[in-house]
């Protein structure tokens, strides 16, 4: 659990921005988590050597996501939360084009 | 709008990418709660181009009984790369949206959504004709 903290009433907010933001971050992980799920299936079928490390490539992009994920909803925690960090959204495509990539090569 | 500008305004906005720090140079820092609604649209399209891949995937796994080898790998590479392309376009319109908040310009406007609505239209059609009539291989 992530500790909420209360901003000053001052500060309230009254559409609950980083909430919905800290949720939508929440979501799109467990689409990863799903997808991640799917591309291990996919290649634990085959078996081997080389399937135990496709596996572990595709557990691997799921973590980074996380860290991101967890990293960006850290800082959602404050009163007025940062721009996100072009940074994290780079690292978030790199993610998603490597996920894509390892299905291409394993479909193939 | 020639193609000459098109391509300029393509080759601003992959820099813009790389040097995210030049969005800040210009115009004023909108209200956060802009910035974060900004911050969902993205993640929603992330999770639309995981929706994607992951389709990608679950054709070449669940529907051996319906298409031959060729078919699923076509259906699956072509998932992938509508999954790539749904998640370069989100990072761009990220940007921009970002960009155009701050100068207090006109949001952009694509007909991405609508390219890809009508792609998957397509897919579901042909799906649903290929397991009706039995076309497998």
């Amino acid at each position: 659990m992530t500790t909420v903290r209360r901003p000053a009433e001052s500060d309230r907010d009254p559409g609950l921005q980083p909430e919905r933001t800290r949720l939508a971050w929440r979501r799109t992980t467990l689409s990863c988590a799903v997808t991640a799920v799917l591309a291990g299936r996919q290649v634990l079928h085959s078996g081997g050597a080389s399937a135990a490390l496709a596996a572990s490539l595709a557990a691997l992009v799921f973590l980074v996501f996380l860290w991101l994920a967890h990293r960006r909803m850290l800082q959602l925690g404050a009163p007025r939360p940062v721009l996100l960090p072009a940074r994290s959204a780079l690292a978030v495509v790199a993610c998603m084009v490597a996920l894509a990539v390892f299905g291409a090569a394993v479909v193939w | 709008m020639s193609v000459f500008d098109q391509l300029g305004a393509g080759r601003d906005a992959v820099r813009l990418w790389f040097a995210p720090a030049r969005v800040q140079d210009e115009g004023e820092t909108p209200d956060y709660r802009f910035s974060l609604a900004n911050e969902r649209t993205f993640l929603a399209w992330i999770r639309t181009a995981l929706a994607l891949i992951g389709g990608g995937f679950a054709v070449d796994q669940f529907l051996t009984d319906h298409l031959t080898h060729w078919a699923r790998v076509a259906l699956a590479l072509a998932l992938l790369a509508g999954g790539v392309a749904c998640t370069l376009r989100a990072v761009n319109h990220w940007v921009r949206c970002e960009r155009a908040m701050r100068r207090g310009a006109d949001l952009p406007v694509s007909r991405f959504p609508s390219v890809l609505a009508l792609l998957v239209a397509v897919i579901a059609v042909a799906m649903v004709l290929v397991v009706l009539f039995g076309w497998a291989g």
